[in-house]
C-alpha cells in the first residue's frame, strides 16, 4: 500500500534532502584528507614557528632559524608515522606550550573564541530586526526639538526631504 | 638644538592648555549671555535693560577670550612644528647627544631614511602625531567662520586630546632626551625593515587617518554638548570624514604592501595587534560613512552615528595603547614601553565624557523618521552597519582573546591567521552581498519586482562566472579550474569572487540605468551620459566606485587559496619548477655599500620555455644596528607574483637558499586600492549643477515615463 498523505511525502522528501546535505558536507570534508603531503601542508599551517617570529610553522623564512627545522621534521615525522591530527597537535602543545597552536582549538574556554563572534551577530541580528520592527511599529517620528512645525515650515521641511530623496 | 625642542613642546603645551581652558570659559560665559530662545525671563524696565547690557558685555569679553583662544590653537601647530623641525634637524646633523636619534639614526643613513626617523620610534612618532594633529587643528581654527560657535566647541575638544599627547612628550616620551656621558660617533641605526621607501610615507598616511579621525568626532561631541540643531554638523564633517578615510586606507594597505615587498615570508597580512589595530578604526569609519548617509537623508541613526565616530576615535587610541602598553604581543617595534598607563587614563576619561554628555543630551538625538519597510535602503545600511561593527568586534576580541586566556585559563594561546579565517570570513561574505543589494533598494521602500527585475541578471552574471571557474582547466592558471568541493579555502575563494562579479554588474547597472535616462533626455551617447551623471552625484557615484575598488581587492584576496611556494639550495645552473615557470640560477655575488653589505642571487626566469625574465632577490646586512633584512624580488602579473626570497647561504658549502612563492590575483589588491582611491576623490568633488530646462508639451510625457533615480 502506497502512503500518498502529501504531508508524509513533504516530510520525507525533506529527510532525503537533508541526508543528501549531510552526505556532500562528509564529501567535502573528507576530500583530499588522507594525502600526506596535504596533511602537512595543513597541519604545518595550523601551527606557529616559536623562534618569536610570531610567524605560521611553515611560513618562517628565517635561514638559520633555531626552531621551525626541527619542528617541521618532527611535523613531517608525525604525518609519516600516521599519527592522527589531534594526536600531532598534543605532541606539540605538551613539547612547546599551548601558544605553539595558530588558533585556539574548539575544547574548553578557548571555545569561547569562536562563540562569541557567532553569537554577536546573531544577537546583532535579532536586536536589528527587533529595532526595525519597533520603528515601523511606532507612531510617527516629529523632527528632534519637538513643536508643531508651522505650515510653511512642514512644507519646508517636506520639499526638503523630497529633495534630498529624488536629487539625481 | 635640543634644548629648542624641549622648549618648543613645553610652548605647545602651555598653548594648548591656554587653549583648552579658555575655550571652555568663552563658550560658558558666550552660553550665559545668551541662553537659549524661550529660557530668558520676561523682566520689566530699566532692570531688563541693565540685564541685557550687561548680557552684552559678557558676550563680547567672551567673545574676545575665545579668539584668543582660537588663536592660541592656531600658534600650537607653530610650536610643533618647530619641535618637528628641530628633531630632522638632529636627524640630518647627527645629533647623538640625542637619545632618540642616537638610538633610531646613523651617519650612513640615506637622506629620506633620517626625515623618516621624524616617526621610526616611540618618541618621535608621539610627536609626529601630535604635529598632525596641530594641522588639522590649525585647518580647523583657520576655517572657524564657516560655524563659528561650532568650531569653538570642535577646537576645545581638538585641545583636550592634543593635551594629552603634549603632557606624553613633555613628560613620559620626551624625544629631546640626552644621552650622558660622551659623544658618540655613530648611531645605532634605523630597524633595517624600516628602510624601505613605503615606510617613508606608510606611517604618515597611517597617523593621518588615525589623527583625521579626532576631527568628526571633535565636531559630534561639540555638536552635542551644545545639542546643535539639525545635521549641518555632518554636512561639515564629510569632507574631513572622507579625507581621513582616504588617508587611513591608503596607510592600511601601504602598510600592507610593505610587508609584502619587505617582510619575505610571501603574506602581506599577519593579524598581528599592531595590523588590527589600523583594521578596527577602519571598519567603524567605513560604518560611520555609511551610516550618516542615514541622518542626512533620513534624520534617523543619530544615537548610533554618534557611537560610531565617538568608537572609531577610540579605537585609533586604543590601538596604540594595545601595541605600546606591551600588553599583547606584537613583532612590531613599539611593543614594550611605559607609556600604557598614560593611554589607558586617556581612554578612560575620553569614554567617561563622552558617556556622561550622551546621556545628558541624548533627547535631542532622537530620530525623525520610521523605517517604513525591511527592504529599504535604510534596512540595508542597518545591516551593513552591523557587520562592520561585528567585524571590528571580532578583530579586537581575536586580538584580546590571548589576555583573556591568560586571565581565565592562566596560560595565553595564539589568536592567528587560521581563527580569523574561520570567523571573519563568512561575516565578511555576507557584507559583500549586502554591497551588491544596497544599491538596488530604493529609500523608504523597494518592492520586491523592481529588486527582483534589477537582480535578476547580475545573479545570472555572477553563477555563470562561478561556473565557468569551476569548468574551465587548471593549466589556465588561478583562479580557473576551481574546484570548491577539495578545501574550504576554494570554496570561500569562489564564494568571494561571485559575489564580487555580484557587486562589480550591480555597480555596473546602476551607471547603466541612470545613463540611459540622462542619454534619452539630452541625445548624448551613453559613455558620455554616464560620466555626466556620475558628475551631477559625484558623491553616490564615486561611493559605487570605491564599491568597486573594494571588490577588486577582494578578487585579490581570494586569490591566495591558490598560493603554492617552494625553498630550494641553488648552486650555478640549478633549477627550481614552480608553477609554470622554472628558475635557473645563473649566478651570486655579493656587495658593499656605506650603510650595509649584501648578498644577492641572480636567477632566470623561464615560462613555456622562454626566458622572460631576470631576477635578483637581495640579502643585506645593516652595519649599524648589525641585524639582517631580505629584499625580495617580485614579479607581478594579473594572474600572479613570482616572489622571489634569498634566505641566505648554506653555510656548509656557501650555496644561496631561495624560497619561491607564487602568489595568485595579488596584482588585483593594489590595483583595488587605486580604484578605492580615485572613487574617493572623485566623491569629494563637488556636483555639477543639474540643468534647468522647461520641457516642451510635446517631450513631457517622454520625460514623465522616465524612471526615478533616488538619491544616495
Amino acid at each position: 500500500m502506497t502512503n500518498s498523505n502529501p504531508k508524509t511525502k513533504s516530510a520525507r522528501s525533506g529527510r532525503k534532502f537533508a541526508q543528501t546535505l549531510l552526505l556532500c558536507a562528509a564529501v567535502f570534508a573528507l576530500v583530499g584528507a588522507g594525502d600526506p603531503a596535504t596533511r602537512f601542508n595543513e597541519i604545518g599551517h595550523q601551527m606557529m614557528c616559536i623562534c618569536g617570529c610570531n610567524q605560521i610553522l611553515l611560513e618562517c623564512n628565517h635561514v638559520g632559524c633555531p626552531s621551525s627545522d626541527g619542528m617541521r621534521n618532527e611535523l613531517l615525522a608525525s604525518v609519516t608515522r600516521g599519527d592522527s591530527d589531534s594526536l600531532v597537535e598534543q605532541g606539540f602543545v605538551q613539547k612547546y606550550g599551548p601558544t605553539v597552536l595558530a588558533a585556539p582549538t574548539t575544547k574548553g574556554f578557548d571555545r569561547a573564541a569562536y562563540v562569541v563572534p557567532f553569537a554577536a551577530l546573531f544577537f546583532g541580528f535579532g536586536l536589528v530586526v527587533l529595532i526595525a520592527r519597533g520603528w515601523r511599529n511606532g507612531p510617527p517620528r516629529g523632527p528632534a526639538g519637538g513643536g508643531t512645525p508651522g505650515r510653511t515650515a512642514e512644507l519646508e521641511q517636506f520639499r526638503d526631504q523630497a529633495r534630498k530623496e529624488t536629487d539625481l | 638644538m635640543a634644548e629648542l625642542g624641549s622648549f618648543a613642546l613645553l610652548l605647545a603645551l602651555a598653548l594648548s592648555v591656554y587653549t583648552f581652558l579658555a575655550g571652555i570659559i568663552a563658550l560658558a560665559f558666550q552660553n550665559q549671555a545668551s541662553p537659549p530662545a524661550g529660557l530668558v525671563p520676561v523682566r520689566a524696565g530699566v532692570a531688563a535693560s541693565e540685564g541685557n547690557s550687561f548680557a552684552a558685555l559678557l558676550r563680547q569679553g567672551s567673545e574676545r577670550l575665545g579668539e584668543t583662544a582660537r588663536r592660541a590653537g592656531v600658534a600650537t601647530f607653530g610650536a610643533v612644528f618647530l619641535a618637528s623641525v628641530v628633531l630632522v634637524i638632529c636627524a640630518f646633523s647627527n645629533d647623538f647627544s640625542v637619545a632618540y636619534i642616537f638610538h633610531h639614526s646613523n651617519v650612513d643613513l640615506p637622506g629620506p631614511y633620517k626625515f623618516a626617523v621624524l616617526w621610526s620610534g616611540q618618541e618621535g612618532s608621539l610627536l609626529f602625531w601630535s604635529l598632525l594633529l596641530a594641522a588639522y587643528g590649525f585647518v580647523l581654527r583657520v576655517r572657524y567662520k564657516t560655524d563659528p560657535r561650532l568650531f569653538a566647541y570642535a577646537s576645545v575638544v581638538l585641545a583636550g586630546v592634543q593635551i594629552f599627547f603634549l603632557m606624553l612628550l613633555n613628560f613620559a616620551a620626551n624625544p629631546f632626551g640626552i644621552l650622558e656621558g660622551p659623544l658618540r660617533p655613530d648611531g645605532s641605526g634605523l630597524n633595517p625593515l624600516l628602510q624601505y621607501p613605503e615606510m617613508v610615507i606608510h606611517p604618515p598616511m597611517l597617523y593621518l587617518g588615525y589623527v583625521g579621525f579626532t576631527v568628526p568626532f571633535a565636531f559630534a561631541l561639540g555638536a552635542l554638548i551644545m545639542k546643535y540643531p539639525g545635521e549641518k554638523w555632518i554636512h561639515i564633517t564629510r569632507r574631513w570624514t572622507m579625507v581621513t578615510w582616504a588617508f587611513l586606507t591608503c596607510g592600511v594597505f601601504l602598510g600592507a604592501h610593505w610587508a609584502y615587498s619587505v617582510l619575505g615570508w610571501g603574506g602581506y597580512w599577519g593579524w598581528d595587534p599592531v595590523e588590527n589595530a589600523s583594521l578596527m578604526p577602519w571598519l567603524t569609519g567605513t560604518a560611520f560613512l555609511h551610516s550618516v548617509m542615514m541622518q542626512e537623508k533620513r534624520g534617523m541613526l543619530k544615537m548610533w552615528n554618534m557611537w560610531l565616530v565617538f568608537a572609531t576615535f577610540w579605537l585609533a587610541i586604543l590601538g596604540t595603547f594595545l601595541t605600546r602598553s606591551g600588553i599583547i604581543s606584537s613583532v612590531h617595534a613599539f611593543a614594550q614601553s611605559s607609556i600604557g598607563d598614560w593611554f589607558a587614563w586617556f581612554l578612560a576619561i575620553t569614554f567617561a565624557v563622552f558617556f556622561f554628555f550622551f546621556f545628558k543630551n541624548k533627547s535631542h538625538l532622537r530620530s525623525e523618521h520610521k523605517l517604513e519597510s525591511l527592504v529599504s535602503r535604510e534596512s540595508s545600511f542597518l545591516f551593513n552597519n552591523l557587520l562592520f561593527v561585528l567585524l571590528c568586534f571580532t578583530v579586537l576580541w581575536g586580538t584580546w582573546f590571548p589576555k583573556i586566556s591568560e586571565l581565565v585559563q592562566g596560560n595565553k594561546v595564539t589568536v592567528g591567521a587560521p581563527f580569523y579565517n574561520r570567523v571573519a570570513i563568512p561575516v565578511a561574505l555576507l557584507l559583500l552581498i549586502l554591497t551588491a543589494v544596497g544599491p538596488l533598494l530604493a529609500w523608504r521602500k523597494t518592492s520586491l519586482e523592481s529588486l527582483k527585475r534589477n537582480f535578476l541578471w547580475p545573479t545570472i552574471g555572477a553563477i555563470a562566472i562561478a561556473v565557468f571557474l569551476m569548468i574551465t582547466p587548471q593549466r589556465w592558471g588561478s583562479p580557473f579550474g576551481l574546484k570548491p568541493w577539495q578545501d574550504i579555502s576554494y570554496f570561500y575563494s569562489l564564494m568571494a569572487i561571485a559575489l564580487a562579479v555580484l557587486v562589480i554588474l550591480t555597480v555596473a547597472s546602476e551607471f547603466y540605468r541612470g545613463g540611459r535616462v540622462i542619454s534619452k533626455h539630452t541625445g548624448q551617447g551613453i559613455f558620455a551620459s554616464m560620466v555626466q551623471l556620475t558628475h551631477r552625484n559625484t558623491r553616490r557615484y564615486g561611493g559605487y566606485i570605491v564599491h568597486f575598488g573594494v571588490v577588486v581587492v577582494i578578487i585579490g584576496f581570494a586569490g591566495a587559496a591558490f598560493n603554492v611556494d617552494k625553498e630550494q639550495e641553488m648552486a650555478n645552473g640549478d633549477k627550481m619548477t614552480l608553477g609554470p615557470y622554472t628558475l635557473i640560477c645563473r649566478s651570486y655575488t655579493d656587495d658593499d655599500a656605506p650603510n650595509y653589505a649584501s648578498e644577492w642571487a641572480i636567477l632566470d626566469v623561464y615560462k613555456g620555455g622562454k626566458q622572460i625574465d631576470t631576477m635578483t632577490p637581495v640579502r643585506r646586512f645593516y652595519k649599524a644596528s648589525q641585524q639582517t633584512s631580505t629584499m625580495p624580488d617580485i614579479r607581478s602579473t594579473l594572474n600572479e607574483d613570482l616572489y622571489l626570497v634569498f634566505e641566505g647561504l648554506n653555510q656548509d658549502n656557501g650555496h644561496p637558499i631561495i624560497k619561491a612563492h607564487l602568489n595568485a590575483l595579488v596584482m588585483w589588491i593594489w590595483m583595488g586600492v587605486w580604484i578605492m582611491l580615485i572613487g574617493t576623490v572623485l566623491a569629494l568633488v563637488p556636483n555639477a549643477p543639474a540643468p534647468v530646462r522647461v520641457p516642451a508639451p510635446a517631450r513631457l510625457e517622454q520625460a514623465q515615463a522616465a524612471p526615478a533615480v533616488t538619491g544616495d
